[in-house]
């Protein structure tokens, strides 16, 4: 099959990687660049496991095409920490104990995030419609709310 | 091992809630599941798997499939070995090997929808993908059943032949395999002092254990038959054992390490794709790494039993339960099983009972074998037995608590399944949600507030730990059970409180098959009581060494010497008199004093003590169209001790979700033709963050006197008590009761106007 190459910004990183047409961006990520943060869980939209965001956008990555990176920016959980340095939320899931087996955590980091970088105040109710695509099957979520909800309070007084 | 209670243990560690030690891993996308891992050369495999319920495999082409350019390898059936009538021990549950091994790749017979048939090794994906749809398999398709209640009946299809076992009564079909009776008492006269006999038929349906990571693995078998694999897995140990007896292999030469596990519930303690993987790789002479979609997972592995039950309880107007019999039918898909032992077994265990009989049966039906889903087989008959309960009290005008306050089985109850109890927390978890808000606050119209206890056995088993104490002063465990629910936390931090040194000074870590001796698996319930046990025997074992070494650095007895806080000291003021030697400065100098200093510990663990919980639900139920809405959720449990009380509560919390997926979604739906009609998450809908409310969670500390701090397993009650008190609320919030799992809209509504 036919390939194409494509250009784009994975973490602030220039990035260059040639894909199948019907490959998707999960694909890409995790067995063509090695980026094996991004999840799995069903490959078809449904779980939430392997979120990214493409040019700020929430998006399953199971579910878009490689192709369509280019000329994009995408971020994966493996761009959140600076350095060493955990972000005030990745921390609040620590500290809440707000992951237990972890598969699902990439995704809902990156989902979170993307909720606090545009509403910094949710209410629970909002904060849980949005994290309805994202299954955890370990918390029951209790915990990642109160995680979610003690970051962005941090975050709010920072 | 028992309690130390003499004087009672004030503890420094135990009981904190430290960082986890994956938690920035996991954070941070580092952590290393199974299909995480990739290796130089690496194949990729993929299964075919029939379309059918029931059909006999005439013949299998794969001369076409290994024909196409790119393809290394392609398995069927042949590819294993013979087995003999081996019967390997899965912790919850024991499955003859041939079992196993026909489950992996269908011999003779496929028995359900998406049983593998066949599998292939290809430089890619794509590759292996075309080569499947040029494998040629010849069906001839059988009649197939995939209820329990026709499964049972005579004349129904077949589904394997001479697997009745000696105790199964005449008169049945042949897919009745197994059969089982435990109880006590005379239950006619028991049923005759009642004021009130209430006898009733429920169904559950079945369920995915629903783990967000599909099972994955990487198999690297060499020419001279070496071979490693990694996989996520419950019990790398396990996986070990039946891949080399499905492959003739000598167990010393696979080498199995557990990835980091993506959820499990009881489901990845089955094995489903590893020996296919090491059968490709011994035939392609590369790695091969095979991945299940999430539509093989729901279609292969997985489900729970699906029951068909009858409860039969007698009352006296003050709420005396007099008698209390069960007839449980369960069936655990295509292949033997037994899970309706410890259904029968758990049914009543809450109560103390003068007459009291479960009977039990198991039948084989056209659908996936059964693996062990948290507590396996009890959810269903106490969600059946606490619905009745709940019932009596009802139609007796008297309070369900205060009604199983006043049957509770406590310290010297003979149980319901033969041995008598020991120290137990059911009257204390009773007493917690009594006198809880909960329990007081106000319901609206169309509301309603379900209780139900629920009862876990917990399991000990094979364990084996090894302590290091590390010249720097620091220490590393090493064991053998992967971490599912926060247990390398827990272990670390029960040999910090051993040793008397901070949590931060011990790595815990999980090893593979070659670098530690057996541990059952992750199971039961059993690892926080089990390694954490060994953990604390093996830390005793390296004290009395660092004692030994204190007192030849002294020149006193061994005996003279104690171990108090971290440090070594003289006994009292006879043994002499020298400063503490701490385990850092006995660590230092241990090449100078006899070497390097490791305890160890291998047991088979007695002594888990059970485990009760107690869950209060309300909700609401929308009159208009049947969907119910959980408004309040409160979770009582004993842990004994717990020992990171964040990770016991997640155990409730989670736990008492995944009972409220079961009781208001959750279902395996078959259609006419057998096959499975919602093998993903669109269509098989587990709770999502919307559906609920917080779960709180009040955790309660009776002592397990069969452990040094009194620990209990707390994984697998949670999912216990949801069904009947999910069903007990919406069955007072709708006004009529429900008898049928999962109380999904269409039902509920039905419900509402059958009752007119």
């Amino acid at each position: 099959m036919k390939t194409i190459a494509v250009s784009t910004k994975i973490n602030g990183d220039a990035v260059d990687f040639v894909c199948a047409p019907d490959e998707s961006l999960l694909d890409v990520l995790r067995n063509r660049l090695g980026m094996t943060g991004t999840k799995e869980g069903c490959g078809t939209g449904d779980c939430g496991a392997c979120s990214v965001t493409l040019n700020g956008r929430l998006v399953c990555s199971c579910l878009v095409l490689g192709a369509e990176a280019e000329g994009a920016e995408v971020g994966t959980v493996e761009g959140m920490a600076e350095g060493g340095t955990l972000t005030v939320l990745q921390q609040a899931f620590i500290d809440h104990a707000a992951l237990q087996c972890g598969i699902c955590t990439p995704g809902i980091l990156v989902a979170a995030k993307a909720l606090l970088d545009q509403n910094p105040d949710p209410t629970d109710e909002e904060l849980r419609f949005w994290l309805a695509g994202n299954l955890c099957r370990c918390t029951g979520y209790d915990k990642i709310i109160r995680a979610v909800q003690s970051a962005a309070a941090q975050m709010r007084s920072a | 091992m028992a309690l130390d209670n003499q004087p009672k243990r004030e503890f420094k560690v135990v009981g904190t809630r430290p960082p986890r030690p994956d938690g920035v891993d996991k954070v941070t996308g580092r952590a290393q599941y199974g299909a995480d891992v990739s290796a130089p050369g690496m194949l990729v495999a993929k299964i075919l798997r029939s379309p059918h319920a029931h059909a006999e495999i005439l013949s299998i082409d794969t001369s076409a499939a290994e024909a196409l350019a790119g393809v290394k390898a392609v398995v069927t059936s042949r590819d294993f070995g013979a087995v003999g009538d081996t019967i390997i021990d899965i912790g919850e549950d024991s499955s003859p090997l041939a079992d196993i091994r026909d489950n992996c790749l269908a011999r003779g017979k496929v028995l359900y929808d998406g049983h593998a048939v066949a599998a292939v090794a290809a430089v890619s994906a794509e590759v292996a993908k075309a080569a499947l749809k040029l494998i040629k398999v010849d069906y001839r398709v059988l009649p197939h059943v995939t209820d329990v209640d026709a499964a049972m009946k005579p004349g129904a299809p077949v589904v394997l032949s001479g697997r009745v076992e000696e105790t199964v009564q005449r008169g049945k079909s042949e897919n009745v395999t197994h059969y089982c009776e435990f109880g006590h008492g005379d239950l006619e006269s028991g049923f005759a002092a009642a004021d009130l006999v209430v006898e009733r038929s429920f169904t559950t349906a079945a369920t995915h254990q629903g783990y967000i990571e599909p099972h994955a693995c990487l198999a690297s078998m060499t020419a001279d038959g070496k071979a490693d694999l990694w996989c996520c897995t419950q019990g790398q140990y396990n996986v070990r054992s039946v891949c080399a007896e499905i492959l003739g292999m000598e167990a010393s030469q696979l080498r199995v390490t557990a990835s980091e596990i993506g959820g499990g519930f009881g489901g990845k303690t089955s094995i489903f794709i590893e020996p296919v993987a090491l059968a490709l790789s011994r035939k392609a002479g590369r790695p091969v790494k095979l991945v299940m979609t999430r539509d093989e997972v729901f279609k292969a592995t997985g489900p729970t039993v699906s029951t068909s039950m009858d409860v039969k309880i007698g009352m006296t107007k003050d709420g005396r339960i007099t008698a209390a019999s069960s007839h449980l039918r369960y069936s655990g898909g295509a292949f033997p099983n037994a899970t309706v032992d410890m259904g029968a077994q758990a049914a009543f265990a809450a109560y103390d009972l003068k007459a009291v009989r479960t009977f039990g049966w198991n039948a084989l039906t056209n659908r996936p074998k059964e693996s062990a889903y948290r507590a396996p087989g009890a959810p269903q008959a106490i969600y059946a037995v606490e619905s009745v309960i709940d019932e009596l009290c009802q139609k007796l005008n008297l309070d369900p608590l205060e009604v199983r306050l006043k049957n509770a089985a406590k310290k010297g109850t003979r149980s319901s399944y033969g041995p008598t109890f020991d120290d137990i927390g059911l009257i204390a978890t009773l007493e917690a949600a009594k006198a809880h808000p909960h329990l007081k606050a106000p319901l609206g119209p169309n509301q309603g507030r379900g209780i139900s206890a629920g009862f876990w056995f917990n399991f000990g088993g094979n364990t084996c730990v090894t302590l290091n104490i590390n010249t720097d002063g620091t220490v590393s465990v090493t064991e053998g059970n992967p971490d599912i629910g926060g247990s390398r936390a827990s272990i670390g931090m029960m040999a910090a409180e051993e040793l008397g040194v901070p949590f931060e000074k011990v790595r815990t870590i999980v090893a593979d098959t070659a670098s530690l001796g057996h541990n059952d698996i992750t199971d039961g319930s059993r690892v926080t009581f089990a390694v954490g046990l060994a953990t604390i025997k093996a830390a005793r074992d390296a004290i009395q060494k660092m004692c030994r070494r204190a007192a030849a650095i002294w020149g006193i007895d061994e005996e003279a010497v104690e171990w108090v806080d971290g440090a070594a000291r003289p006994s009292g003021p006879n043994a002499g008199q020298f400063p503490p030697l701490t385990l850092a400065e006995i660590a230092a100098v241990s090449f100078q004093t006899g070497g390097p200093i490791a305890g160890h510990h291998e047991f088979n663990a007695d002594g888990a003590g059970v485990s009760f919980g107690v869950h209060i639900a309300d909700v609401e139920v929308d009159p208009d169209t049947g969907a119910t809405k959980v408004l309040r959720y409160t979770v009582f449990q004993d842990a004994g001790k717990a020992v990171h009380p964040d990770y016991v509560e997640g155990q409730m919390q989670g736990g008492a979700v995944q009972g409220i997926g079961w009781a208001l979604n959750e279902e395996y739906i078959y259609g006419a033709d057998g096959r499975l009609q919602n093998a993903g998450f669109l269509d098989y809908r587990i709770p999502v963050a919307s559906d609920l409310p917080m779960i709180d969670a009040v955790i309660l500390e009776i002592p397990n006197p069969g452990h040094p701090y009194g620990v209990r397993g707390v994984g697998e009650t949670g999912i216990v008590p949801p069904l009947a008190a999910l069903s007990n609320a919406v069955s007072r919030a709708a006004g009529v009761r429900l008898n049928r799992l999962p109380m999904s809209p269409p039902r509920v509504l039905e419900a509402i106007l059958s009752k007119g």
